[in-house]
């Protein structure tokens, strides 16, 4: 088993490695120039500080030297210093992650709690109306567009209804609380602002619901269809036969086995959420690593992109480990082979 | 048929009826799940692929024809789906924007599809170091959330249609290649194949003429459902602002342009259920094409 997770663990670090110098090449193989995207037209005219500028970015050292200076920074915990903010990448990262790490663990919850039953019940009940439901709500969740799903919701909860609060983490007229974790949700009750809390949480669910429209589709089906697969399974034959009660074969026998595919498809889809949240933080104002990626990327800021980029392949990697792992445990032939 | 009261013994002819009545019902059921859905979905491509061809014709007015005095008009008969902030037709818009949307689709799912194909067919059939190579670098495309990968070169690349196509394709091979290889490794020590080598054919026909033609409908339903991924992900980046450039009607720019306009609520609306008739269509045909494929789904 400890051998195992080390393999996995050193195969991830060289795909990291990899990954960063693929983005570098990217970032620096296309024909945009940060510079003259970053000093205004007047600045850009003048040779003297568009040469000082480039210097000072480095952007005047040879490519191999520049994506050492990367890698060497990276060694120190250094992602480079963001061209637009003017602070460390990994400053940026670290104050807008949470508010990211909130969203999308939000939006992970409301699929499971709702996508999981969907999906065994559809599966136990098959063709029936309930079935249909399932298939029809996981089909409009996957296909619909999230931006266009998010306007809707406003549209409707904030806008017509006055339901829900607006776009923000939080009202106008709240104060954000001191910062000791970055989590609202954490920091609020800590610093004893319960209205605070309450309000971060009602700006949570819309943004939430949208976000986890696709992925409670995902779930539903993927649920749906292990769930028939094992039912069709020679043990759940056996277990009718001995007379078990049909709540039993379900929970006992065939969910566990239908689980497998599921946990795979959820890891998958919660790395998604994490970074996925572009377009529904760019919509509802959210202080997140989405909103901060699209910004940085409209303005071709490479430190930023590049450090983004690696943090998502960190966290893409992490999450397929604890997947494979996860596997070992609900699956003991996973270890023995 | 209803049962007869309990304790009375079912008459040949009730057994009979009533097993016609479950078989029935259970014929309707897989009637429905195997041609209704996807017919239905076809129709619905069908008719945006007619509409998208035949724009100029259809279309009420012209997509870029401005008139400010009847900016923002709410949906009647001259405008049946209103106008936006310049006083565009936006039913002519949602047409002319099918164009965009189903070429950006088509491109990227076909080109994309058959550089994945490519690589990960031959990468199966070289095997050794070449397969090693060719997977591992498909591997790596997968730590990149295509989103973000795509954000990044459309952006560096530069606003433009064709431009968000290049980025697009960049991302899109890499399933493709999975799917490829996997089929042709599932192929390659059949016997046919060994008969076509001890034949003489060159690996090329092997590969391309005897391998892929068998492996070719797992692709097909790939490529269908990936079409409405497709046109979603464009729409996405065209709402970024890193698709179309203005004034070109396209399906995700309409809805951006309509984002703040809550009470015109129709400006933002109805090009986002453009968008959703589109990708549902394809996820139906898709998934006929697999059930239909798929003889194990088949039966059930």
């Amino acid at each position: 088993m400890r051998r195992y997770i080390a393999s996995r663990l050193a195969i991830a670090a060289a795909m990291v490695l990899l990954a960063t110098l693929i983005i570098f090449l990217i970032a620096n193989a296309v024909p945009g120039d940060p510079v003259l995207t970053q000093l205004g037209d007047i600045a850009a005219n003048n040779p003297a500080i568009v040469a000082a500028y480039r210097h000072k970015w480095g952007f005047d050292l040879p490519m191999w030297q520049r994506y050492w200076l990367f890698l060497r920074g990276l060694a120190h915990g250094d992602l480079g210093i963001s061209i637009s903010s003017q602070r460390p990448v990994i400053e940026d990262i670290a104050q807008y992650a949470p508010a990211t790490v909130e969203l999308s663990t939000a939006a992970f919850l409301l699929s499971l709690v709702f996508g999981l039953p969907l999906g065994v019940i559809a599966a136990m009940k098959r063709d029936s109306w309930i079935d249909h439901l399932a298939r029809a709500v996981s089909l409009t969740g996957v296909s619909a567009p999230t931006f266009w799903l998010a306007f809707i919701m406003l549209a409707v909860f904030y806008g017509w209804l006055g339901w829900a609060p607006g776009p923000g983490q939080i009202g106008a007229d709240q104060f954000p609380p001191p910062e000791v974790t970055g989590f609202m949700l954490i920091d609020a009750p800590l610093a004893g602002q319960w209205d605070t809390f309450r309000d971060a949480l009602g700006h949570l669910v819309l943004p939430s619901i949208v976000l986890a429209a696709a992925t409670m589709g995902l779930i539903t089906r993927t649920t749906r269809a292990a769930m028939l697969e094992a039912l069709s399974q020679d043990y759940i034959r056996v277990a009718r036969a001995k007379g078990l009660r049909r709540r039993a074969i379900m929970l006992g026998h065939a969910l566990p086995n239908a689980l497998l595919p599921v946990v795979t498809l959820g890891g998958l889809a919660y790395a998604q959420l994490l970074t996925g949240t572009v377009l529904t933080e760019t919509i509802f104002s959210w202080p997140g690593l989405g909103r901060y990626t699209f910004q940085s990327a409209v303005i071709l800021d490479f430190p930023a992109i590049m450090g983004i980029t690696l943090v998502v392949a960190v966290v893409y990697v992490i999450v397929n480990l604890i997947v494979d792992l996860s596997y070992a445990l609900l699956d003991p032939r996973v270890m023995r082979r | 048929m209803t049962l007869p009261a309990s304790g009375a013994a079912l008459t040949d002819a009730e057994v009979t009826a009533l097993a016609a009545d479950v078989t029935g019902a259970a014929t309707r059921r897989r009637w429905l799940r195997r041609y209704l859905l996807p017919a239905m979905g076809g129709a619905v491509i069908l008719a945006w692929l007619l509409a998208a061809a035949l724009a100029p014709m259809i279309a009420p007015y012209a997509p870029d024809t401005v008139n400010v005095a009847g900016r923002l008009a709410e949906p009647s008969l001259a405008h049946w789906l209103g106008t936006d902030e310049l006083g565009r037709d936006v039913l002519t818009r949602i047409i002319y924007g099918a164009r965009t949307s189903l070429t950006v689709g088509f491109t990227v799912v076909l080109i994309g599809g058959a550089a994945g194909t490519l690589v990960g067919a031959v990468a199966a059939y070289a095997g050794g170091w070449a397969e090693e190579i060719l997977m591992r670098a498909t591997d790596l495309m997968f730590c990149f959330p295509p989103i973000i990968l795509a954000m990044a070169i459309a952006a560096a690349l530069g606003i433009g249609t064709r431009n968000t196509v290049i980025a697009m394709l960049v991302v899109w091979w890499p399933k493709f290649a999975r799917l490829a290889r996997s089929l042709v490794v599932g192929q390659r020590s059949l016997e046919y194949v060994a008969a076509a080598r001890t034949i003489g054919f060159p690996p090329t026909h092997i590969l391309f003429r005897q391998i892929l033609p068998n492996a070719v409908g797992p692709l097909v339903v790939l490529i269908t459902l990936d079409l409405g991924n497709a046109i979603l992900v464009f729409a996405g980046l065209s709402f970024l602002g890193l698709g179309v450039v203005p004034p070109m009607p396209e399906w995700g720019s309409m809805v951006s342009e309509g984002r703040e306009l809550v009470a015109q609520w129709w400006v933002a609306t109805f090009p986002g259920v453009a968008i959703l008739t589109v990708v549902i269509g394809f996820n139906f045909v898709g998934d006929g094409l697999r059930d239909w494929l798929d003889p194990y789904a088949r039966r059930r």
